[in-house]
């Protein structure tokens, strides 16, 4: 078989499997691109919930609360977690952890702009389990059924746990709802700032999302943008009237016809900015990151020192 | 310089007992205690295990997913089943 | 008695929240992910056990007070944790030093405390003992590898170790709330296990190829609300939002 058939034959197979819902395994071929948009997606997944700790890490100690300080705690620690199966989910792929971290301390890899945001006030912690870990479920769900077995199988465990998170926000924001006026004030003022940037998390308008349609076909992504934006919207209104907060939308209305509410546009313009780097965080969660890592280098290589001596000394001793 | 990271080891994680371990993923450590250790922090938060086995990444053994026909002679081998025996539905469950 | 009891309890209570607020700094800040989980699990271990004891010395009280006006309301002179649990991360070999120091205590102590006449503080050591287990051998383990790692490590760890031993002795040395629980049969003779954690200290880092300090710790007055300048800080911190908003509910 000559190699220009080879390769035919085996997308083939690979584009029939995607076909008929069979997942990828780290050693089935695969064309290079599907390697490469997974390997861009699953760590840039992974980066935002690594990046995703500091925000909430920033009010881990002045938690208003015994209760609420363990919840949060087993929150970020959760995130955590999730960044290592991720992470892990990558490095099947055939990249090493050492490189995806490089990736995004050099600002090569993108992570989600919503923690360029900064977290002002209690009440943004209550705003970030309930907007933006609902917004991240909507994503995180329709991934559990993402053509790539690891990656499906990270979202599963990941989905399972984060099913606290968002009860996690709600709850503090319940407790701020029915608390004095310094606390409703605080209240709507996270729903104002987190808002917008909550519907941003789903990424550009379908029209102007350049991987969208090849992550469709591959079933990478099995829903769009727009799509997912419209869902959450649809189940979160609900949620705003019981707190008793506005959402900050002058167009936001039900549609009898459409069957979904209307919404007013989206700053791209902001959007873009915060991705491009310039967002009121950005510099500040990456310089922690490299922080993290450049402070923690002596740690992990006395690890692997230590670990080579205890071996050759349990070889010498067999010898 | 070439940075040694630490290496990748493979999580079991027995849930009860009577069950047998099952794959849970992935993490790193520098030695097999540590990967232990990880282990329990990692993947048994919720209490989902009893017991933790390790295996070095490195060491796992796969079959070749290209050896398409590895699994073919098994297929057609349906004498296997009990349903390619045909029982009378009067004898009862057997 | 009922005081000195609620002091006992606020003895073993603050140590646990102080460190648990300490080890919750490393949360997103970590060597490595797995390690941040690690500290993170010791953290929240630390804090459950504290929460459970100042609910019963809120119960003891009876002036319907709660965990967190414990936790939130006091000013540090009524906080009666070590010294060395205040004393703050500065690098990870000064946080394990602390961690390690700590722990080995720790575990000595709640295996006797598991014997107290007081049934529900016998009660909460039992449980607190298997997660005390897990603690030390995360502690103990690391301080080896870092000791016996590199050059670099293991200067970092003897640093550590150099600076923090002052304030180890207090600890193991009675103060008047020490002696009157052990003589009701409710409290640990601190005496009796401190031959014990010497002992263990000093194996451990011995096993670790690290110098053993031969001073005697002289730094005390933790347990009697007398502190270091860390804590004021740190309770800042904590308590920020009860103070800012009094009688406000989260």
């Amino acid at each position: 078989m000559d190699n220009h058939n080879n390769i035919h034959s085996l997308e083939a197979k690979f584009e029939a499997k995607i076909d008929s819902e069979i997942k990828i395994e780290p050693k089935d071929w695969m064309p290079e691109s599907y390697r490469k948009t997974l390997i861009r997606q699953i760590s840039q997944h992974a980066h935002s919930e690594v990046v995703g700790m500091l925000p909430e890490g920033n009010w881990i100690l002045r938690a208003p609360s015994l209760r609420r300080k363990v919840a949060l705690l087993a929150k970020v620690q959760d995130e955590a977690g999730h960044g290592l199966y991720l992470y892990s989910a990558a490095e099947t792929l055939g990249i090493s952890r050492e490189e995806l971290y490089q990736q995004l301390l050099t600002g090569k890899a993108k992570y989600s702009s919503i923690f360029n945001y900064p977290t002002l006030s209690w009440a943004d912690i209550g705003a970030i389990g309930w907007l933006v870990d609902g917004a991240a479920i909507m994503n995180q769900v329709m991934l559990t059924r993402t053509s790539y077995g690891p990656y499906a199988r990270a979202m599963v465990r990941i989905c399972k746990e984060e099913s606290f998170h968002q009860r996690q926000g709600y709850e503090i924001l319940i407790s701020l709802s029915r608390g004095n006026a310094e606390q409703k004030k605080m209240l709507q003022d996270a729903m104002d700032r987190w808002w917008w940037p909550a519907l941003m998390m789903f990424g550009p308008h379908d029209s102007a999302s350049t991987h969208s349609e090849q992550s469709i076909k591959w079933k990478i992504k099995r829903k769009s943008n727009d799509e997912l934006r419209q869902d959450f919207i649809d189940a979160t209104v609900l949620q705003a009237n019981y707190l008793g907060v506005n959402i900050p939308d002058p167009k936001l209305k039900w549609n009898e016809e459409r069957g979904h509410y209307d919404f007013g546009d989206i700053d791209w313009e902001e959007f873009w900015n915060v991705v491009n780097g310039n967002g009121p965080c950005n510099k500040q969660r990456i310089k922690d990151r490299k922080k993290a890592y450049e402070g923690g280098e002596w740690v992990r290589e006395a690890a692997m020192a230590h670990a080579e001596k205890r071996a050759k000394r349990k070889e010498e001793k067999v010898a | 310089m070439d940075k040694k990271e630490w290496p990748l080891w493979e999580i079991f994680i027995r849930s009860k007992s009577g069950l047998s371990h099952k794959h849970a993923g992935s993490l790193h450590a520098a030695d097999a205690e540590m990967a232990i250790e990880h282990a329990r922090d990692v993947y048994t938060r919720r209490n989902e295990g009893v017991s933790i086995w390790v295996v070095k990444s490195s060491e796992v053994i796969a079959s070749d997913p290209e050896d398409e026909y590895m699994f073919e002679s098994a297929k057609t081998k349906i004498y296997r089943h009990p349903t390619f025996y045909d029982i009378p539905e009067e004898v009862g469950h057997m | 008695m009922k005081q000195s009891l609620i002091n006992y309890i606020f003895q073993l209570a603050d140590n646990k929240l102080i460190l648990g607020q300490r080890l919750s700094e490393w949360c997103g800040h970590a060597p490595e992910l797995e390690i941040d989980i690690a500290l993170t699990n010791i953290a929240l271990d630390l804090i459950g056990q504290s929460r459970n004891l100042y609910s019963y010395a809120a119960e003891l009280e009876g002036k319907g007070r709660t965990e967190d006006d414990m936790a939130y309301l006091r000013d540090c002179e009524a906080y009666r944790n070590v010294l060395l649990a205040e004393q703050p991360n500065e690098d990870f070999a000064y946080t394990i030093a602390r961690q390690f120091f700590f722990d080995v205590y720790n575990h000595l102590f709640h295996k006797e405390l598991v014997n107290s006449k007081d049934e529900q503080l016998a009660a909460i050591a039992e449980k607190s003992l298997k997660e005390i287990n897990y603690h030390i051998r995360f502690s103990s383990e690391w301080v080896i590898r870092l000791g016996d790692g590199t050059e670099v490590s293991h200067a970092k760890m003897q640093t550590a170790v150099d600076d923090l031993w002052d304030y180890i002795g207090e600890m193991t040395t009675m103060n008047e709330t020490d002696r009157l629980m052990l003589a009701e049969g409710v409290g640990v003779d601190l005496n009796k296990i401190r031959t014990a954690y010497f002992h263990k200290v000093k194996e451990i880092l011995a096993e670790a190829t690290l110098n053993i300090p031969e001073e005697e710790p002289f730094q005390k007055g933790g347990k009697d609300g007398l502190h270091s300048e860390h804590l004021g800080h740190l309770l800042t911190e904590l308590q920020w939002m009860q103070r800012a908003y009094p009688g406000a509910q989260w």
